[in-house]
């Protein structure tokens, strides 16, 4: 099994230059089962992005552990694809090479590989679009090769750091069904960070909600949606009453930390 | 073809001012209503309001080269080829009577007398006054104070009109006279007078080097001419003229004696070096004046009067019979008119130093006709043109000879019977110092590809270690800190200032230049390739770490074509900077060249030459930024849409 394990992990900024120092993460435990789909929510400089980074291995922590399974993390690998905010696509490559980055630095048969492009293309819906230039592409269409990029390589676990941020609220909402699909087809353990509620409670089978200074869980929630998000129409779900009840009380949550902070300030 | 077209250049010329006044009212015109008709299409700032308007390009260009056509003078050579011969005459009756006038108040504000009263008084007063009392003993000090006062004296008989000797009176009446028939000669007109067929075979108006034909093309042409020889001869017995006056005389020769015992006893003076220098150094100041007014140069202002006023009635007639010439003189040849000075007839003002349009065309033609040996090309050379080039001395060029002495194998040694049969080893020397026929291959040939051969050389080996360096200093901090102090250093210095040295180490020939214009293009490339590779988006590198990419393959797949849109920038301004910096470096020092045809031609102020050179380079500059626009638009079309 390839669970992602966090422990007693903590990260602190120094500023070099006037030495102080930020706690951006403390004491952060949990572990992530294989095929399980954790969204994170939380204030902004809750330290969601800087979670992830370490998961990913761009950025290491100053204390505690991560492991994928059996084995410690210590640096990127591609059995962790990461999708950014805003694509982070190749612009000197159209759609296909994009996609097919990854195989090529693996030196993939390339027949596999044209092959498994066509699939993956097929899949996120961007079927023909293999030869146009990336900057042609709308905002989805481009987050759609960024997810057809992480998925050609299959990974074990996706992060994805508001993957959907910068989409206009239809677009988005097409995005998620999305990713429902692509998480219940391979079955991968998907984490996901957003700033939008609505979004956590509709993709996240688990939920976590961070707290800032230090950042921290504040609260944990196991969610049905996603699972209902599966069969139903995600507009369905939102109309459900304890959707809304959840809603609130997590919105209210967030507004509360908020106000400690600006009042802080 | 070339010929007739060089020889009618005038009327070309006349053509084209006319196609140019059409198209300049033309699209003025047109630019005009188009203005009325869009003016409320978008509000004032919009960029679209600077989109369009081939009419503005048109009018602006025909205005440019109407100017260009006018001040040059081509205009007045187009429409009065004549003209200028014309004046050409008249510039000769100047020079002729440019004695008579120096001393008149013609062209200047007093007699010549005047000035040479006012001057000279002036510095007898201060001599009088710095009197060095301790170097003369009391007598001695009163005769040198006494010459000074009798040098006033001459000056005073000089000017005094009652002094005059009636004699010098007569003479000057004389010359008068002369002018007044003179003048008579010149309004009687020119019939019958015709050109000599000497004058007529004389080259055109800026067919050859000599710009204004001297010899008379019209018949008031020769009048002018002829008028203009007899006034030289009433202007040499001018100059022998001098005044007279017996008072004068008189003072001279007394105060001449008294100089002559002053250096007598300034000779037999005792005492140190100094003292007797200082001496000396006082008489003979007295003595210079002195000998400035003993010459009988200045007259009384009444006794020049009646000459006066004969040359300024002469020099009306002149004008008179001139005509229309004045007008298009000022009008249509713009600047200070047209000289005579022994030899030639120059233009004096843009026409000058600003060629006519079509003169440097003709040059241009001249420089580009490949055939060298009937008078194209320059100093020998083509402009631009091709040749065989040996592949062997390609070999020369880039193989060097030491490199052979490292290969395994022992050169040969002559035998015991005094023979020498070359082992391979030998054999490969004589090819690498191209001794070895190899073939030729057809190369670019003149000064303009040397110029960009340089150019071209230097941009690649710039491009060769100045992008792998700059991307590396991009991405290492190894490589940034230790290679920046180095081209920080470096990069600042103006390249003009590294060529005095430059040109010392590596000599006068193409090494010099390709290395300066190299270290150029490699401080440039090295800038905008870091810049280029420093400013790859963090999320980009980490999404290929991701994806399973080595370092080694980001470098290559990622940070490079990052980098890209910087780098082609780069090489875009380096081009222009290195093209900038080759034509002055040409101009220091070389023998073929852009910069090299202008260096020569300013050392003979072949005005034209200078101009198509000037051209030459902008057009060059002009098509490698085109060039290098066209490839950065093809080459990276995501350019600022990542
Ligand atoms: N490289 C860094 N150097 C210093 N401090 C950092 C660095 N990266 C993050 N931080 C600090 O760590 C804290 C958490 O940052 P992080 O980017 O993880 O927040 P976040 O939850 O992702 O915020 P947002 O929702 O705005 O993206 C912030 O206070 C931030 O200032
Ligand atoms: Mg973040």
């Amino acid at each position: 099994m390839t669970d992602l394990t966090c422990t007693n992990l903590s990260m602190t900024f120094t500023n070099p230059q006037t030495g102080a120092a930020v706690e951006a993460l403390k004491d952060i435990n949990f572990t992530l089962k294989q095929g399980e789909l954790l969204s994170v929510l939380g204030p902004s400089g809750c330290g969601k992005t800087t979670l992830l980074n370490m998961i990913a291995g761009f950025v290491n922590p100053t204390a505690g552990t991560i492991s994928l399974g059996d084995t410690a993390i210590e640096g990127p690998g591609v059995e962790r694809g990461m999708v950014f905010q805003q694509g982070a696509l190749f612009e000197w490559l159209p759609v296909a090479k994009n996609v097919d980055f990854g195989l090529r630095m693996k030196k993939q048969d390339e027949k596999e590989a044209v092959a498994l492009v066509e699939k993956w293309l097929d899949i996120v819906g961007l079927q023909g679009f293999g030869d146009t230039p990336t900057y042609q592409l709308s905002g989805g269409m481009q987050q759609r090769v960024a997810l057809a990029r992480c998925l050609v390589n299959d990974p074990d676990v996706i992060l994805m750091d508001e993957p959907l941020g910068a989409l206009d609220a239809l677009t988005r909402e097409k995005m998620q069904s999305l990713v429902l699909e692509l998480w219940k087809e391979t079955g991968k353990t998907i984490m996901i960070i957003t700033h939008s509620v609505e979004e956590a409670l509709l993709l996240g089978e688990r939920l976590f909600v961070m707290a800032p200074r230090p950042g921290r869980i504040h609260k944990e929630y196991r969610l049905p949606f996603a699972e209902q998000g599966l069969k139903q129409s995600l507009r369905d779900i939102k109309q459900d009453s304890k959707f809304s009840e959840i809603r609130e009380e997590i919105l209210t949550m967030i507004w509360n930390m908020e106000e400690e902070i600006m009042g802080g300030v | 073809m070339f010929e007739w077209l060089s020889e009618e250049r005038a009327f070309i010329a006349a053509f084209l001012v006319i196609a140019l006044i059409i198209s300049f009212g033309v699209s003025l015109t047109i630019g005009l209503k188009q203005s009325i008709l869009r003016a409320n299409d978008e509000v004032f700032g919009d960029p679209d309001r600077t989109k369009g308007g081939w009419y503005w390009s048109v009018c602006g260009a025909s205005a440019l080269l109407l100017i260009w056509f006018y001040f040059s003078w081509e205009v007045g050579r187009a429409y009065f080829p004549k003209a200028a011969n014309e004046i050409c005459q008249v510039a000769k009756i100047e020079e002729s009577i440019s004695p008579i006038n120096a001393a008149m108040p013609i062209g200047s504000r007093y007699y010549k007398s005047t000035d040479l009263i006012i001057r000279n008084t002036a510095q007898l007063d201060s001599l009088e006054a710095a009197l060095p009392v301790d170097l003369f003993s009391a007598q001695e000090a009163s005769q040198l104070l006494s010459v000074i006062n009798q040098t006033r004296q001459i000056i005073a008989a000089f000017s005094n009109p009652d002094s005059q000797d009636p004699q010098s009176q007569k003479a000057i009446a004389n010359l008068a006279a002369e002018f007044d028939f003179l003048s008579e000669d010149v309004l009687a007109g020119y019939d019958g007078y015709e050109p000599t067929p000497e004058a007529l075979l004389q080259p055109k108006w800026g067919i050859t080097e000599v710009e204004i034909p001297l010899l008379p093309l019209t018949p008031r042409g020769v009048l002018f001419d002829n008028i203009s020889l007899k006034a030289k001869s009433l202007a040499d017995t001018f100059l022998k003229l001098r005044s007279k006056s017996a008072e004068a005389d008189r003072l001279i020769a007394k105060t001449k004696a008294e100089i002559k015992t002053l250096k007598e006893a300034n000779s037999q003076a005792q005492g140190s070096e100094t003292y007797v220098k200082k001496r000396e150094a006082y008489v003979k100041a007295v003595e210079r004046i002195f000998k400035r007014v003993d010459d009988g140069t200045i007259f009384p202002p009444e006794a020049l009067a009646p000459l006066y006023i004969s040359v300024q009635n002469f020099t009306a007639s002149v004008d008179d019979v001139k005509g229309g010439l004045g007008f298009i003189d000022s009008v249509f040849l713009p600047g200070n008119g047209i000289i005579k000075s022994r030899t030639q007839c120059t233009e004096q003002g843009p026409g000058r130093w600003l060629p006519k349009p079509t003169d440097v065309v003709a040059t241009f033609t001249r420089l580009a006709n490949p055939d060298v040996a009937s008078g194209g090309g320059y100093k020998g050379t083509t402009l631009l043109w091709w040749k065989w080039l040996e592949i062997s001395d390609v070999v020369d060029f880039f193989v060097p000879d030491s490199v052979i002495d490292m290969l395994p194998g022992s050169y040969g040694t002559h035998s015991a019977d005094g023979t020498f049969e070359p082992t391979f080893k030998d054999n490969l020397l004589r090819l690498a110092k191209g001794k070895i026929s190899l073939g030729a291959i057809p190369m670019l040939d003149g000064h303009i590809w040397d110029s960009l051969f340089r150019v071209l050389v230097a941009m690649g080996a710039g491009i060769l270690f100045g992008v792998p360096l700059g991307i590396y200093m991009g991405v290492s901090r190894f490589f940034k800190s230790f290679f920046d102090p180095l081209i920080e250093l470096y990069r600042p210095v103006p390249p003009l200032a590294w060529a005095p040295l430059i040109l010392t180490i590596f000599g006068i020939q193409d090494d010099g230049k390709i290395f300066l214009l190299f270290m150029v293009a490699f401080a440039i490339m090295v800038i905008s390739a870091r810049t280029g590779a420093s400013g790859t988006q963090l999320s980009k590198i980490r999404a290929s770490h991701s994806l399973g990419a080595t370092n080694q393959q980001i470098l290559r797949y990622v940070i490079l074509p990052n980098a890209l849109p910087e780098i082609l920038t780069g090489i875009r301004i380096a081009i222009g900077v290195c093209w900038g910096t080759l034509v002055a470096a040409e101009m220091l020092a070389g023998t073929t060249g852009v910069g090299f045809i202008e260096n020569v031609a300013r050392t003979v102020s072949d005005y034209e030459l200078i101009w198509v050179t000037i051209l030459i380079m902008g057009i060059l500059g002009l098509l490698f930024d085109i060039m290098m626009r066209w490839v950065i638009q093809k080459t990276i079309p995501w350019r600022g849409k990542g």
